[in-house]
């Protein structure tokens, strides 16, 4: 085990590294966007005395390296700086949002997995089949829709014809666990469509992978009956890839949902980051880019681990 | 036991079975008999392409994907098993009919200890609770001498060894008492001295249970220690079977004399050349190497001189392949040096000079991984002479058509063809040509052989041979084989745990008096003898057999 751990410590250096390389892409990035902060700030009425009091504000008159570095420290203890719009801590902005946000992809994903995976194994298991090709046919055609059209697709049928669930997926406060469910199981619903099918089809292919194997073989020839050969013999030694394909996708539940959140008007990091973005404010821009590159890096830190862990020569070295 | 073997347990009659190749169905079988009396092992032997393991699955009831059985009755037991629908089939499969596969290692899924794959038939067919499966397990872990019979089936296949794996194999496929084992090549990936402990142990295990056996195997000597009787087949077709005794004295078919006589080619040894000028084509000096912290290597040295093949045996594991990646400088070693006709090769290869580099060239023991598939067997061996004689064109042709003609493959059959193909005697012949085409002086054959039939391996043999004659090239010939040594080595060098044990002239090294690990190599190798194994096996005592005489060092 001790190896293991190790191994892990190992990967989250190299995702700290990574990090640090992604904080000053995405600083010099947003540093190197046309046009001055403190103009864009002030608008059309600036004179070049507000301006040049707006700069010293920001403290943009000081070099962008020394301002990276105090960005990189505040960023280090969480505090992203204050927005340039409202004024309001970075922070607190985003952690209702991102908290939204995780909500949102942790129920698409409980949703999600499971069905995709045991979707897998069934079609591994009538490989070839009826039941396999319109599996095929209808979760490729979820994935190659766009979202925003399966969204107002579920609207219409699920909202507007038969008003089982509500359109919009506004969020209050004091609302229960249960009604929270409710109100967002069509944007949820529209994750689930988006990203089964890459995981189902990974499964498949992965356990068809293995058939061909004389462990495979062998396990027939001991009687085993087909749902045995998949469920017992090839699924185990299935994971890995099956692992990295469900994190790249529960990465994508969090970082790529801007358009699933606009159509169902969900208050997420995705319509926050837009936001921003169009209004030019760039603390909370460089923040959202940030919290989405350590999901990615660590989403895949734990597809790596849990890589290793299902895999017997590495959980029970010699 | 007389009474018993009286009664017919398999009868395969006019047996056809085809295989889908190209989008249409080839009969790959054509017509096989064979009955099968209780307790009664027959060896089904043949070289690649006979059809041994298809006959083989057929007597479960099975074809491998992409194959059919299309004719002709089995009959087990008094079951039609052509006609048995597939659940009453699988129902036999495990329970009365078990299967033991060439590499226990690939035959073992990874992800489960060894026990809990040998109790899933039992549990299955609810012939015994777990806990009981397991004893039971544990018993005939024992009973197959396996080391810490009451542990090792608590670990997984990769922490045990190949041998144990091959035994706790036979132990699973006997784990239901079956009334029929196949044995699919289960000794064909192990080193002679593993194989001895393995066929000791099966043979054990069928006499004491009385079960039939179906032993499919290419080697005639490891058949003649097993079966009873002996059926000969070729592409599909049986040639003759005979009981044992009278298919080693005197077979009938030129078929079956021509492998008899397969392991008659010898050619006479040369001894080292004499006087001061004679500088060794390669010298190993005192080498040492290590993978990681793991070292693997230790005091290694030999000479090899120029016309002359120096086999370097020993077990999997002793050091042979890595000594030849030293001497190709794939992996430099951490002391000692390589001297090359009397001058010193820097270690890695990266710091060598181009025609250092194409001095020393290899030749690897798998074709089929060793040439890439897409590549036209006309640039395989083409890469090479551009690379190192800088020729192109008209010329490079040239020269590709005169390697092919070397050995002996048709340049206007072969020039644009792939290497899947070929078969495998001749994508071998084409690893040859693509070490040759270097022009080199001394190539290093890593197991060029063992993955071929003996017909086929004879004939890359004699070609090596022939090359080594026209062209006078010095051969590295690493192999686990003793019989190809006999054939073909000027010289041999032993080596065991990354040490060499002994070497010398190969007259003088299979000779008494030997170093004991020599003695044990050689005396492990499988006669034609019917009687060979019990003869050993008696000579060396039950518990010093194989992989335990040799933890014990000597004899």
């Amino acid at each position: 085990m001790g190896d293991i751990l190790s191994l892990v410590a190992k990967r989250l250096g190299y995702g700290v590294i990574t990090l640090l390389v992604i904080s000053i892409l995405i600083f010099f990035a947003v540093e190197a966007l046309p046009g001055d902060i403190a103009e864009a700030v002030l608008g059309q009425s600036a004179t070049p005395e507000t301006v040049a009091a707006m700069r010293e504000q920001l403290g943009l008159d000081r070099p962008a390296v020394i301002r990276y570095m105090e960005w990189l420290a505040g960023a280090v203890q969480l505090d992203f700086g204050v927005s340039l719009i409202t004024g309001d801590p970075v922070s607190s902005a985003i952690s209702q949002r991102f908290a939204n946000t995780l909500f949102l992809a942790a129920y698409a994903a409980v949703i999600a997995v499971p069905i995709s995976i045991i979707l897998g194994v069934i079609v591994a298991l009538l490989r070839n089949s009826i039941f396999d090709r319109v599996a095929n046919v209808l979760t490729l055609t979820s994935i190659s829709s766009p979202e925003f059209f399966l969204g107002y697709i579920l609207i219409l049928y699920l909202a507007v014809k038969t008003s089982m669930f509500p359109a919009i997926a506004s969020l209050r406060g004091d609302m229960s666990f249960v009604d929270l469910l409710y109100r967002t199981f069509l944007p949820a619903l529209t994750l689930v469509l988006v990203v089964t099918a890459h995981m189902m089809r990974m499964t498949r292919a992965a356990i068809i992978n293995l058939l061909a194997s004389p462990y495979i073989e062998m396990a027939r020839l001991k009687g085993a009956p087909p749902w045995k050969v998949i469920v017992r013999h090839a699924l185990p030694n299935a994971w890995a890839p099956i692992i990295n394909v469900v994190a790249l996708n529960l990465a994508y539940l969090i970082t790529g949902v801007v358009l699933v959140e606009v159509v169902f008007v969900y208050p997420g990091i995705g319509q926050l980051l837009v936001d921003a973005v169009s209004k030019r404010d760039f603390p909370v821009v460089q923040a959202c880019c940030l919290i989405f590159a350590a999901t990615f890096i660590l989403l895949n830190l734990a597809a790596d681990v849990g890589a290793i862990l299902t895999n017997p020569r590495l959980r029970h070295p010699k | 036991m007389a009474e018993k073997k009286k009664e017919v347990l398999l009868k395969i009659k006019d047996l056809h079975i085809e295989g889908y190749s190209d989008e249409e169905w080839i009969e790959i079988v054509h017509g096989v008999d064979l009955t099968l009396h209780r307790g009664e092992v027959l060896g089904l032997i043949g070289e690649s392409g006979a059809g041994k393991s298809t006959i083989g699955l057929a007597a479960m009831g099975f074809a491998r994907d992409g194959c059919r059985i299309s004719g002709g009755s089995i009959e087990f037991d008094g079951m039609e098993l052509t006609t048995t629908p597939e659940s009453a089939l699988r129902a036999l499969r495990g329970s009365r009919i078990a299967y033991v596969a060439q590499s226990a290692a690939a035959s073992f899924n990874p992800a489960h200890k060894i026990i809990d794959q040998h109790t899933e038939a039992p549990i299955h067919y609810r012939i015994q609770k777990r806990v009981e499966a397991q004893e039971d397990a544990m018993q005939l872990y024992e009973r197959l001498r396996l080391p810490n019979p009451h542990e090792i089936g608590f670990r997984y296949p990769h922490q045990v060894s190949g041998g144990q794996l091959q035994r706790a194999m036979t132990a699973m496929a006997m784990a239901c008492r079956p009334d029929l084992i196949i044995f699919d090549e289960p000794t064909t990936a192990l080193d002679v001295t593993t194989q001895i402990e393995v066929l000791a142990a099966i043979r054990d295990i069928v006499d004491q249970f009385n079960t039939a056996a179906i032993y499919i195997t290419h080697d005639l000597a490891v058949v003649a220690q097993m079966a009873d009787t002996i059926k000969v087949l070729l592409k599909g077709n049986e040639v003759e079977e005979a009981p044992t005794e009278q298919m080693l004295g005197s077979p009938k078919e030129d078929y079956t004399k021509s492998l008899w006589a397969v392991r008659s080619f010898q050619r006479k040894q040369k001894p080292r050349p004499k006087g001061k000028a004679a500088v060794p084509v390669v010298s190993v000096q005192d080498i040492d190497a290590a993978y990681g912290d793991v070292k693997v290597l230790k005091d290694v040295s030999f000479d090899i001189y120029a016309g002359m093949t120096v086999a370097v045996v020993g077990e999997s594991g002793s050091g042979k392949s890595t000594t030849a990646r030293c001497i190709t400088g794939l992996l430099p070693p951490t002391k000692g040096k390589i001297l090359f006709q009397g001058e010193e090769l820097p270690a890695s290869y990266k710091d060598r000079t181009k025609d250092q580099l194409r001095q020393a060239q290899m030749i690897y023991q798998m074709a089929d991984t060793a040439l890439n598939p897409k590549v036209k067997i006309s640039d395989i061996i083409g890469r090479p002479a551009q690379f190192y004689s800088g020729l192109s064109g008209g010329e490079l042709k040239s020269r590709v058509d005169e390697l092919l003609d070397l050995i002996e493959l048709d340049p206007s059959k072969f020039y644009n063809r792939y290497p899947p193909e070929l078969s495998g005697g001749q994508k071998q012949r084409v690893g040859i040509a693509r070490a040759l085409a270097a022009e080199p002086t001394f190539i290093i054959c890593d197991e060029v052989t063992s993955a071929l039939d003996q017909l086929v391996a004879e004939g890359i043999l004699k070609l090596l041979d022939r090359l080594q004659r026209e062209l006078n090239l010095s051969y590295m010939f690493i192999t686990h084989d003793l019989a190809t040594v006999r054939s073909i080595a000027d010289e041999v060098v032993v080596m065991r745990q990354g040490e060499v044990v002994e070497q010398g002239p190969k007259d003088k090294m299979f000779k008494p008096p030997h170093h004991p690990y020599t003695d044990l190599l050689l005396s492990s190798v499988p006669e034609m003898d019917p009687n060979w194994l019990t003869t050993l096996l008696e000579e060396r005592g039950v518990d010093n057999v194989g992989e335990a005489a040799n933890t014990g060092g000597k004899k």
